[in-house]
């Protein structure tokens, strides 16, 4: 960045560990919303909003959440599609049994009962970690999937067995349904991912955020400086399966329009989540946002910028070559930088703050 | 009560009813364990000599499978298939090794994990490019695999087995005591051990890490095709096949991640447990409960002994 902290004097400890320590940063933060809220709607194509800035948004706000355990608090997790998908149905159940409420008020709400369901898959952490509890939030995950098919009060005994979703309106403009625009659908998804990014920064800079770390980094020594082992890996649990929960109640209102969730919500959901992690930078907001960017942009872009510089590709090599370019970047960034996007961001900054001069 | 009738007497009634479907049961839960066995074998071997949890290995069996496959399609007589197949498999080992291994040395342990799911996603590409995406006959009978199956009469009744299950196990058991001969005998077993008990250690007296590394995905390499000719033979080789893989998870843990008898016995059980618990009990809630019945399986012992049945107790120090 093309600025100095020069001239901006701290007098007192909570100005320094502010979360924009400088001005010029929060003037950064507001621009970008500025331009998600003005600019994105404007120019951008129907297309470019439906088909990259909605799934963008999703999978941000559920890698948000697999980083709060993950990245913060260091439990594996391999449940989050489960957990998206348990947000969905709630928020389906939810607005068929009282069609009157706001479907936003819904789509909050059903992030408590994936909170719920992740606390209670979440209890083995205390005694169990790594790959362990990799290995247990897999039960969550399959057994979850199943009960998405095999209970059919979930997905009011349709004949489909898919989530139908409704139109439902805000100040009488549809917002869900098929005659939502995708300018409604993308402002309400905005809103919500700012909000609840918002909250997650102001989580993980507190005092829960540096009980979660402290755990993290050593869950012994944290216990002995009088963190409550339990107490802290569930808030995680709940936190992470709240926004995964929201992101999948999202997903099928916002984004897909329904669906089937065997489709939506399987395992390699939450591999694919795992990765927006990893390949973003674990226990940092920012990255969440970058890996989710990459990842879900990357088919995106495979599919119509390569044949826009005249390499033709037909459908199924398409999805073959994005597997091959996924794994392969995948390994080429943990072998060039095993932090992730997070931190290569920061070392630019560093290192623009610094020029012209090397050190 | 009548729940609970249903629950706790109900199926063991019907298992004494009739003992000849309970032999049956337990011999295709015998079987499908072999299979979960050998992968978690694969984990296993990997494991202990790179601390690597390598998640690409259930996609290994299948791009083993897929290789054989389309060698004999390409008209290579099967023999020399296989032998071809262990060279791909000798190459796999050897990129691996050099590509992902070698650069991330001394990363943390996830970071690992993460490169495995890379590996996972370079196979099923290359896979599906090169042999599309369509499942394959394995080519069971031209590999002298017996076909068929041989019922006899026990218990009141008849009971079916299926001669290729027969093999598996067979196959299975000798590759088994073979791999225990090659560590505990040779020179290369005693240095994979070395290894596994202590990187540094094994460095600090001449062994050399990369080597034993690309020894030990080739060794996983190995097991991979048997794993990939035995399942292949039973259903058809499809990418349908890594999901299933992802079984060998729970048997890893029932069994201890570092211990080659724990994958053994752990594989049986998981095997018995969710044939028995979908036969059984399935039916009350609708059936389908194998999907995750051995995750439940594995994590209710993992409460009661996080180590597993035959891994080492977890001593933490800070």
């Amino acid at each position: 960045m093309f600025y100095r902290e020069a001239g901006q004097y701290k007098t007192s400890y909570a100005a320094d560990m502010a979360v924009f320590p400088i001005r010029q940063d929060l003037i950064g933060v507001l621009l970008m919303l500025a331009v998600a809220y003005v600019a994105i709607p404007m120019f951008g194509s129907e297309f470019f909003l439906s088909s990259v800035m909605i799934p963008f948004l999703v999978f941000s706000l559920a890698a948000i959440g697999l980083n709060v355990l993950t990245g913060y608090t260091g439990l594996i997790s391999l449940g989050t599609g489960a957990f998206m998908g348990v947000g969905a149905y709630a928020c389906y159940k939810l607005t068929t049994i009282f069609p009157g409420v706001n479907i936003i008020v819904w789509i909050v709400v059903s992030g408590f009962f994936s909170a719920l369901v992740g606390v209670l898959f979440g209890i083995p952490s205390l005694r169990i970690k790594g790959f362990y509890l990799a290995v247990a939030t897999l039960a969550a995950q399959f057994f979850l999937q199943w009960c998405f098919v095999r209970i059919p009060w979930l997905y009011n005994y349709n004949a489909s067995g898919a989530i139908e979703v409704a139109q439902r309106t805000l100040f009488d403009i549809p917002i869900t349904g098929a005659r939502a625009t995708p300018e409604t659908r993308y402002f309400v998804l905005l809103t919500i991912v700012v909000v609840l990014t918002w909250f997650a920064s102001n989580l993980v800079h507190g005092r829960i955020g540096r009980a979660w770390m402290a755990v993290r980094d050593m869950d012994i020594a944290a216990e002995l400086m009088g963190i409550k082992l339990l107490d802290t890996k569930l808030l995680a649990f709940a936190v992470s399966s709240f926004y995964a929960g929201v992101a999948g109640a999202c997903m099928m209102f916002l984004w897909y329009g329904g669906g089937e969730a065997s489709d939506a919500f399987n395992i390699n959901q939450s591999f694919n989540i795992l990765f927006m992690v990893i390949i973003g930078g674990l226990g940092s907001l920012i990255g969440s946002f970058f890996g989710a960017a990459f990842i879900s942009t990357l088919p995106t872009v495979l599919k119509f910028g390569l044949p826009a510089i005249g390499i033709p590709l037909a459908g199924a090599t398409a999805e073959h070559l994005t597997h091959i370019v996924v794994g392969g970047l995948i390994i080429f960034f943990l072998i060039v930088e095993p932090h992730g996007l997070a931190r290569l961001w920061q070392i630019g900054k560093q290192k623009l703050r610094m020029w012209p001069f090397p050190y | 009560m009548d729940i609970l009738y249903k629950v706790l007497i109900d199926p063991f009634v019907q298992m004494g009813a009739a003992p000849d479907l309970l032999v049956q049961t337990v011999w295709e839960g015998l079987v499908s364990g072999v299979l979960y066995a050998l992968i978690a074998l694969g984990f296993v071997l990997i494991f202990k000599a790179s601390g690597v949890f390598n998640f690409a290995q259930g996609i290994m069996v299948v791009f083993a499978g897929l290789t054989l496959v389309g060698f004999h399609e390409m008209g290579v007589p099967a023999i020399l298939a296989v032998i071809l197949t262990l060279g791909v498999m000798f190459l796999l080992a050897v990129s691996v090794e050099r590509v992902v291994l070698r650069p991330l040395v001394n990363q943390p342990d996830i970071i690992l994990f993460m490169a495995t799911f890379g590996i996972t996603y370079l196979l099923i590409g290359f896979g599906e490019l090169i042999f599309g995406g369509n499942p394959k006959r394995m080519i069971a009978e031209e590999l002298y695999l017996p076909t068929g199956s041989i019922e006899f009469q026990t218990l009141g009744g008849f009971v079916q087995l299926q001669k290729i299950d027969i093999a598996a196990a067979v196959i299975a058991a000798i590759m088994i005591a073979a791999l225990a001969f090659f560590f505990q005998t040779t020179r290369i077993g005693r240095a994979l051990r070395a290894v596994a008990d202590s990187h540094k250690a094994a460095l600090s007296v001449g062994i050399s890490l990369n080597q034993i590394w690309v020894i030990v995905w080739f060794t996983a390499g190995i097991v991979a095709l048997v794993t990939g000719i035995m399942w292949g033979a039973r259903s058809d080789v499809s990418f349908a096949l890594q999901v299933i893989a992802l079984k060998a998870l729970p048997v890893l843990i029932l069994g201890g991640f570092t211990s080659v008898p724990g994958a053994i016995v752990g594989g049986l059980i998981i095997g018995i447990g969710e044939k028995i618990g979908e036969f059984y009990w399935g039916p009350l809630v609708g059936g389908g409960i194998e999907s995750w019945l051995a995750y439940f399986i594995a994590l209710g012992f993992l409460l009661f002994r996080p180590q597993g049945l035959f891994g080492e107790k977890i001593i933490e120090r800070i």
